[in-house]
């Protein structure tokens, strides 16, 4: 089917590169890079993080301009100057990171892209109002950004560049943030897209979604286109290794544990959130055994910071019930103390949070494990610390010149093994973390993923909240998921199934009981039988 | 206290508060472009002294009033150089501004301190200004403080309903997403510093020209100061901030009232009441966490490389 697309326009493409170049300090970020894409064609441009996706296709949408080779626009050569001229010609980008400004409505961010074409906001409303019906995808052009959720502030993106004339659709990501059936959604609309002529470039690296979407995909790794093919008759496993490169080993299965007793159980959870844009916490109910990983799934922005920051200590809760490690109530407790009754945190944000950017891996190592006799009377034991940088480095193969390097210099998979490491060497009761392989490669996912696994089988308790609900799949036990604030029961993961868990994410479900001792036993019982 | 006290006292609560009014309504334009100007006093005191200048040697009020406008301006085009063009930091540049434009009115207004003009007069609207109470507080003021009014509702509605409004807010929160949908980042920002300069320059030559018709040195006591934290305790909304000016300007009054029918108070604490009053009620004003976010330009303060 896709070949009679691209045949239609009998050898004119919509948009061709020809051995697109572009150098960065340190890095060549595309070397001779071809690509084409017909109109109507659904174009996949697979490839890790790094491999020079996004630079790829910001030269395209003119944000940066390549140091050799050619764009040619249906069929003539053009030199993209900025963002406004790649729109003029009918090129619209969805940004992985929505470029949307919280604080103003739909109608208010469309009409701030489309420039003096705006005209009239009321007649744009009802003009976005009818595209959004048209493909699928209804939204209120009066509401403000900040009250939408995350997949319907990919719709506004999305239909930002509906609502002019549209050529070739550049989507960036798009489905890392939806819920399975969101996806469903987002699919039927670019499919019906395509049937009207849209030319749709869908960067990714999720091999099953290209194969079910997409005509014609181009593999990038380093930089490097390393193979074209037809997703739907290439094997999965042949463009994985397209991408991953033949010597990277990548994570099939892991068995599955059940877990003792139960270390950290949280009753009757609620908390507002400080920040006017967040979720509150509404009567979350849940529990981590010793030796199993709880997965919880969810978009982002449904609660997870905020649950997050309860566990960790970031935010104190009102009453010191709530939350309870090995039977002892926590919730008044900071940071420190809790580190001290066994608990490791691998927070969200690596740089900022997880590490110090400017301090180097030394240094970083302190940050939290103060606790592992680092210190000496206040005074920092210099020999020691750096001793222990070394073990992390060495245990998890942080790929850095030296432990002196500043955290920023490292690459997102190497300072995540980094931060996994030294907060799993500190012999945790009870590991809390939040996207743990957010942004990373799949050969450092893997480290990632077996080192937790292994944490497990040495009796910690795991709570693992991540988007990607493939990961928490693989390596979660037990699986549930949040949702405004609230949070599904949970379910052993080889009883539940994608979609169950994509609607639990949508909010379909019965808010978990505070059952969680009875429960865990019940759950023991099962597994024995099974 | 009898009618014709408190008609007067609301004549003068709109006067004071007039100069404030104004160069907080352009640091309001500046702040929600995301930059932090803090040089509204040495820009105050730059329109102030060119103003007063200007009209002494020509004789027209008129030509003092745009050179004032002028003179901020060109201060504010000297920050924005430093601050925008070269990225520097703005709160250090700002600070800056104000040292070097306290000593600059200084210097060049050495040699007029103390000479007296004929200042703008008041112009009383037939038949509107004879309501009682608010007549003589909104009818029987000078041009500067009808142009004021004028100015609030400009920026009142730039914000609510216009394009360009619309273009400086959304460069204010995140100049890296306005910047990918092409909107002119830099542009904007330097017609927003552009438009505070100007509005600055304006209310420092109302001091000079209308409010107290001589050039006195630093005679802008503080007022620019007080526009900054008016702009942070207004929540970034207009219809705030022309409140809390006034309000400042009747506490303003009040002290002098007081003064005057000689209660045993210490003036010092007198004076310091208008400025310890406007910063309380604002607070108490904006102490709504969840409201107040929305009106707060995200990126305010820091600096925008478009290529990074």
């Amino acid at each position: 089917m896709n070949r009679q697309v691209s045949a239609t326009l009998s050898g004119q493409m919509r948009l061709q590169l020809k051995g697109i170049t572009k150098q960065y300090p340190g890095c060549l970020a595309n070397d001779k890079v071809d690509l084409e894409i017909a109109a109507g064609e659904i174009h996949a441009l697979l490839g890790e993080n790094g491999a020079g996706k996004s630079t790829l296709m910001k030269m395209i949408y003119g944000v940066t301009k390549p140091d050799a080779g050619e764009i040619l626009w249906q069929g003539a050569a053009i030199d993209i100057k900025n963002p406004s001229m790649a729109r003029k010609m009918g090129i619209g980008m969805v940004f992985q990171h929505f470029s949307l400004f919280e604080t103003l409505t739909v109608t208010e961010n469309i009409a701030l892209a489309l420039g003096d074409e705006a005209g009239d906001l009321q007649l744009l409303a009802k003009r976005i109002s009818t595209v959004s019906k048209q493909y699928g995808m209804e939204l209120n052009p009066d509401r403000h950004i900040h009250s939408l959720s995350v997949g319907e502030r990919q719709r506004v993106e999305i239909v930002r560049c509906l609502v002019q004339d549209i050529k070739l659709l550049i989507l960036d990501e798009p489905t890392s943030v939806l819920t399975p059936q969101e996806v469903e959604i987002l699919f039927v609309t670019l499919r019906q897209l395509a049937a009207d002529g849209c030319s749709i470039l869908f960067i990714s690296h999720k091999l099953k979604e290209v194969q079910a979407l997409c005509h014609n995909a181009t593999i990038l790794r380093g930089g490097k286109v390393t193979g074209d093919c037809i997703p739907a008759e290439a094997g999965a496993t042949k463009m994985a290794q397209l991408m991953v490169g033949a010597d990277t080993p990548i994570s099939s299965d892991y068995p599955k544990a059940t877990g003792g007793e139960v270390f950290l159980a949280v009753e009757n959870l609620s908390k507002s959130s400080e920040d006017p844009f967040g979720t509150s916490l509404k009567k979350v109910n849940f529990s981590v055994r010793r030796g199993e990983i709880l997965g919880i799934a969810g978009v982002a922005g449904n609660g997870q910071e905020e649950l997050l920051a309860a566990l960790s200590g970031e935010h104190l809760l009102d009453s010191s019930d709530p939350v309870k490690f090995a039977g002892r109530a926590i919730g008044l407790l900071g940071p420190r103390e809790r580190r001290q009754l066994g608990l490791a945190f691998v927070p969200e944000e690596r740089l900022g949070r997880g590490a110090v950017p400017e301090m180097s891996l030394v240094e970083n190592t302190l940050l939290t494990g103060f606790l592992q006799g680092l210190l000496n009377f206040g005074f920092i034991n210099q020999g020691k610390t750096e001793q222990f940088s070394q073990k992390i480095i060495d245990d998890y193969k942080v790929k850095t010149p030296s432990n002196r390097t500043a955290a920023q210099s490292l690459s997102g998979g190497n300072l995540q093994k980094f931060i996994i490491g030294r907060e799993i060497l500190q012999n945790p009761q009870l590991l809390v973390a939040a996207h743990p392989t957010w942004g990373v490669d799949i050969g450092a996912a893997t480290a990632i993923h077996k080192a937790l696994i292994e944490l497990r089988d040495k009796g910690a308790a795991i709570l693992v909240v991540s988007e990607d609900i493939d990961e928490l799949f693989l390596i979660s036990d037990r699986l549930c998921a949040i949702c405004d604030g609230e949070l599904s029961p949970s379910k052993a993961t080889q009883e539940t199934s994608i979609e169950e868990v994509g609607r639990w994410m949508t909010g379909v479900f019965e808010p978990s009981e505070p059952t969680a001792p009875q429960h865990a036993d019940s759950m023991l019982n099962t597994s024995t039988i099974n | 206290m009898d009618i014709d006290l408190i008609t007067n006292i609301l004549y003068a609560m709109v006067r004071t508060g007039t100069p404030l009014l104004i160069v907080a309504l352009g640091e309001l334009v500046c702040e929600r472009s995301g930059v932090l100007n803090l040089g509204q006093e040495g820009m105050m005191l730059m329109g102030a002294v060119v103003g007063f200048i200007v009209t002494l040697t020509t004789g027209s009020l008129m030509l003092g009033f745009i050179l004032a406008i002028v003179a901020g301006m060109l201060m504010s085009m000297l920050f924005a150089a430093i601050a925008l063009g070269l990225n520097a930091n703005q709160v250090a540049t700002g600070l800056a501004l104000t040292i070097f434009g306290t000593g600059l009115s200084a210097f060049i207004g050495a040699g007029y301190v103390g000479v007296p003009i004929t200042g703008l007069e008041p112009i009383a609207i037939p038949y509107l200004s004879d309501i009682p109470l608010i007549g003589k507080m909104l009818f029987a003021q000078d041009l500067v403080v009808y142009l004021s009014f004028g100015l609030f509702g400009l920026v009142y509605w730039f914000f609510k309903s216009s394009r360009l409004g619309l273009t400086v807010k959304a460069v204010g929160e995140n100049p890296h997403a306005a910047n990918s949908l092409g909107l002119p980042v830099m542009r904007t920002r330097y017609l927003a510093v552009a438009f505070g300069g100007g509005m600055a320059g304006l209310a420092g030559g109302y001091l000079s020209l209308a409010y107290t018709p001589l050039w006195a040195e630093n005679m802008v006591a503080g007022r620019g100061w007080i526009a900054l934290a008016l702009v942070v305790f207004a929540t970034w909304r207009a219809d705030r901030i022309i409140f809390g000016a006034y309000l400042f300007g009747l506490a303003s009054i009040l002290n002098l009232v007081v003064q005057g029918l000689g209660y045993p108070v210490s003036p010092n604490l007198l004076a310091m009441m208008p400025y310890a009053a406007t910063v309380l009620v604002l607070v108490m004003i904006s102490s709504n966490v969840m409201k107040s976010k929305m009106y707060t330009p995200m990126w305010l303060g820091k600096p925008f490389h478009p290529h990074s």
